[in-house]
């Protein structure tokens, strides 16, 4: 169902973190933009659909108090109403840039303070919910800086106390427009969950504990928290009560990566046993329960995989890195997104484009060429 | 661990009495490094240069040749090759120790001399398991050992390269299978075991041995997982971007030839995870509502037991435990000292199968060899006995003249030799009496190609 594209290379080879690959997808510019973190520095490119690399940059980790240089913890891209920017966690502080890595508008050095002297100090866990970015520290706090809509000026808002061990992953979802909704769930080292929804005040709503299995990537889809587990596992709880709904024995090794086609209702699991799966969620019409179905499984032989997203909003295509891999590898499907959807086909954007460029071209040109994309457009 | 040994011996054999730089590495540039992160009041690398100093002192020995490899043995590349009993004694002869220089010899003794420490763990009274307890003994110093669990970030490739390079363990290289986390810990305390094999009688070394695993309990069996993967994370970093091939690992099929491990899809899981295939649905009250099924690709069994944290107990992990030891299917063809991150890429084996060439090709040109006088440039097959184009030119620029020779065109695809022809040829092809050293192996082939 899916075959390998062409792998995009990288300058340095991927770390050993967790969910160590951050995607955003321009497809008005027809452009992906890709985040790996190296180890001291962070890698950002850019490739056009067919993975043909197009620029390239490199971010490094701001020094500041310490021996040894400050690592990266993760890297990612927030999609805010206005703008987008681009965080790095690292061992020091928390920088913020542009979305395309050339200018750095933020710098928050981390406070270790009350780190007793075996405690190892950073910041992993970025999210963007709204107008606000929330990262997550060792201590198991979650900062919540608010963005404004233009220029530098970015306001640490609230600090949150939910956690006891270090912060791994925070998930969003847009608000669905009602009161008492969930939209930002934070996940620590212990497993314990904590769903919040976000406002001028952030409130914590339920806490789901972990029995001390770390958790290291969380997704939120619909109400629905999607958690994965180090023993494997990939559990669905309600986010406003925190019931456990379904719990799926996924992976034979920790899971180092949750992504979401929000659109379809996807979601891909990637782990250190080197196999990527697809789940489809649903909910079930008669009571309303999330449903849970394997799509597909991937074996990325011989590579601890330690990030995968998905590439497109559909979820037609997802790319993957591994530990020490000096490439991006890349899947899609071998269906068309036309023969995946149902409903009315969404033309994809090279045709678009196509289209608003040269009218009449259109109507004496053959049928858009396979060397473009691997889109099949039928011909009016 | 043991290639410290060997040089320690090897310098030994050098000098009556050691100098200073004994191991090669300078400690003082091992000492700026550490003693800039920390005021450490004894340095790692130079405990064990006094250990083996001391050691040397003490007993100055003489080096010895009454052990020496025999000269008909084979040189270590072509010792493994399968038939090469069968193969034809003058070729035998060619790639003898009787025609190499002085590594060679030194290679295959060294080999020896692994087997021996190796087989015999409870000989403690030979030299080399003499050593091997110092060693030991001096690496599990408490001051060391006390210095060490201090916490402190992750050294530079540099720092932990120079200690590495005298307290070397194969098995490290595969901290990226550890994957439930406490399995890091349980494959330090299945290194300590082998440790412990190896100087059973002695107790002294071996309470030391105890406190360093106690200590190691004590520090880091209160971790929580997620602090065990984020001290893994930090580890594989400094493993980051090193392909070094080790010749064991390839041979254990653990390590790919393009230097990358090997994740095997099969086995044992860790102790708490679940053999994947089940997606288990609930309602809201929490009763199982739906069971299903999904294909997961890979053939995964559950592990019988948790491994044993205590002092002496069933580990249940393999990973860890000596690859050296005897009694493994694999022929015990150990390359050289154990290999450590310091290890040369050209320990790979590699040259095996090209050896094997250099044989079928020799073969192939005792059969099938036809000497005729140059006649003009014929493309033809040129043999190139050198490693590169320009050490050919080198040498036959220095060559003294009177060694001229003609270009033998060698068509080694017609085979229009009868056997007398055949068997003139092999009676003019005889060895001399004293193998001549030179500087190359190249140079006594083409040398004796001229007196056919």
């Amino acid at each position: 169902m899916f075959r390998r594209e062409r792998s995009i290379p990288l300058r340095g080879s991927a770390a050993a973190l967790c969910n160590n690959l951050s995607v955003l997808q321009l497809p008005v510019r027809n452009l992906t933009h890709f985040g790996v973190v190296h180890g001291p520095s962070a890698q950002l490119l850019s490739a056009a659909p067919e993975g043909v690399p197009l620029a390239q940059r490199q971010l490094q980790a701001k020094e500041g108090a310490g021996v040894s240089p400050p690592l990266i913890t993760q890297v990612h891209w927030c999609v805010l109403p206005f703008r987008v920017l681009l965080v790095l966690t690292s061992h020091r502080g928390i920088q913020m840039y542009e979305s395309d890595g050339s200018v750095m508008v933020y710098w928050h050095a981390l406070d270790a303070g009350d780190a007793s002297l075996v405690q190892a100090v950073f910041a992993r866990g970025i999210a963007a919910s709204g107008h606000f970015i929330c990262v997550g520290m060792w201590s198991g706090r979650v900062l919540v800086f608010d963005i404004p809509a233009k220029g530098p000026n970015i306001v640490l808002s609230e600090e949150l106390a939910g956690h006891q061990t270090p912060v791994t992953d925070i998930a969003t979802e847009p608000a669905q427009g009602q009161d008492c909704v969930a939209d930002v769930v934070t996940a620590d080292d212990s497993g314990l969950l904590c769903v919040w929804r976000s406002g001028p005040k952030f409130k914590l709503l339920t806490r789901i504990p972990g029995f001390g299995v770390p958790c290291p990537s969380v997704q939120l889809w619909q109400g629905t928290i999607a958690a994965g587990y180090g023993n494997g596992q990939v559990r669905l709880y309600e986010a406003s009560t925190g019931t456990l709904h379904v719990q799926i024995d996924a992976h034979a090794r920790a899971i180092c990566a949750l992504d979401l086609a929000p659109e379809v209702g996807k979601l891909l699991s990637a782990a250190e046993d080197t196999f990527v799966h697809i789940w489809k969620l649903s909910r079930s019409p008669e009571g309303g329960y999330i449903e849970v179905e394997h799509c597909h499984g991937e074996c990325v032989p011989d590579t601890q995989v330690c990030g995968a997203r998905f590439c497109d909003p559909s979820g037609s295509s997802f790319a993957v890195t591994g530990y020490d891999l000096a490439e991006i590898l890349r899947f899609s499907s071998i269906l068309s997104p036309v023969q995946q959807r149902k409903g009315r086909p969404n033309w994809p954007t090279c045709y678009k484009q196509r289209r608003i460029q040269s009218p009449t071209a259109h109507r004496s040109s053959p049928l858009p060429t396979r060397s473009c994309c691997q889109h099949t457009v039928s011909h009016w | 661990m043991l290639r410290a040994a060997w040089r320690a011996l090897s310098s030994i054999r050098t000098q009556a009495v050691t100098q200073a730089p004994v191991l090669g590495l300078p400690g003082g540039g091992c000492a700026k490094l550490l003693s800039v992160q920390r005021d450490l009041p004894s340095r790692p690398g130079g405990l064990i240069l006094r250990a083996a100093r001391g050691y040397a002192t003490q007993k100055p020995v003489q080096p010895s040749h009454e052990d020496d490899p025999l000269p008909s043995m084979l040189l270590k590349d072509y010792q493994d090759i399968p038939g090469i009993e069968k193969v034809d004694d003058v070729v035998k002869k060619i790639l003898s120790l009787e025609m190499a220089n002085q590594k060679e010899k030194l290679k295959i003794k060294k080999e020896q001399l692994m087997k021996k420490v190796v087989e015999n763990p409870k000989d403690t009274g030979s030299l080399e398991a003499r050593i091997l307890n110092d060693i030991i003994s001096t690496m599990f110093n408490r001051k060391f050992m006390e210095e060490l669990f201090k916490p402190q970030e992750l050294y530079s490739k540099k720092a932990l390269r120079t200690v590495y390079d005298r307290l070397a363990h194969a098995s490290i290289m595969r901290l990226n299978q550890a994957s439930m986390d406490k399995d890091v810990l349980l494959v330090t305390f299945n290194h300590l075991d082998a440790i412990k094999g190896f100087i059973q009688d002695s107790p002294t070394i071996l309470h030391q041995v105890d406190e360093t695993f106690q200590q190691l309990t004590e520090t880091y069996g209160g971790l929580s997982a997620g602090e065990f993967q984020l001290i893994r994370q930090t580890l594989l970093i400094f493993f980051q971007d090193l392909h070094i091939r080790v010749s064991i690992f390839l041979k254990d099929k653990v390590q790919n030839s393009s230097g990358r491990f090997v994740l095997p899809v099969s086995g044992p899981l860790p102790w708490g995870t679940k053999v994947p295939g089940l997606i288990r649905t609930f309602n809201h009250k929490g009763e199982e509502v739906r069971k299903a099924e999904f294909k997961h690709g890979g053939s995964y069994v559950a592990a019988p037991k948790e491994g044993s944290f205590e002092l002496y107990g069933d580990r249940v992990l393999k990973l860890g435990t000596n690859m050296y030891s005897v009694n493994r299917p694999v022929e015990t063809h150990m390359s050289g000292a154990s290999e450590n991150l310091a290890a040369q890429t050209q320990e790979s084996i590699a040259p095996n199968p090209l050896a094997k060439e250099e044989l079928n090709l020799l073969a192939r040109l005792i059969g099938g060899m036809e000497i005729k006088k140059p006649s003009g440039p014929e493309p033809g097959f040129r043999l190139n006995l050198f490693t590169t184009d320009e050490e050919e030119e080198q040498a036959a620029l220095t060559r003294p003249e009177e060694l001229s020779y003609e270009v033998i065109n060698i068509q080694a695809t017609q085979d229009q030799q009868t056997n007398e022809e055949l068997a003139r040829i092999m009676g003019e092809f005889e060895i001399l009496d004293q193998p001549r050293r030179s500087a190359s192996k190249g140079d006594d082939l083409l040398a004796m190609m001229d007196e056919l």
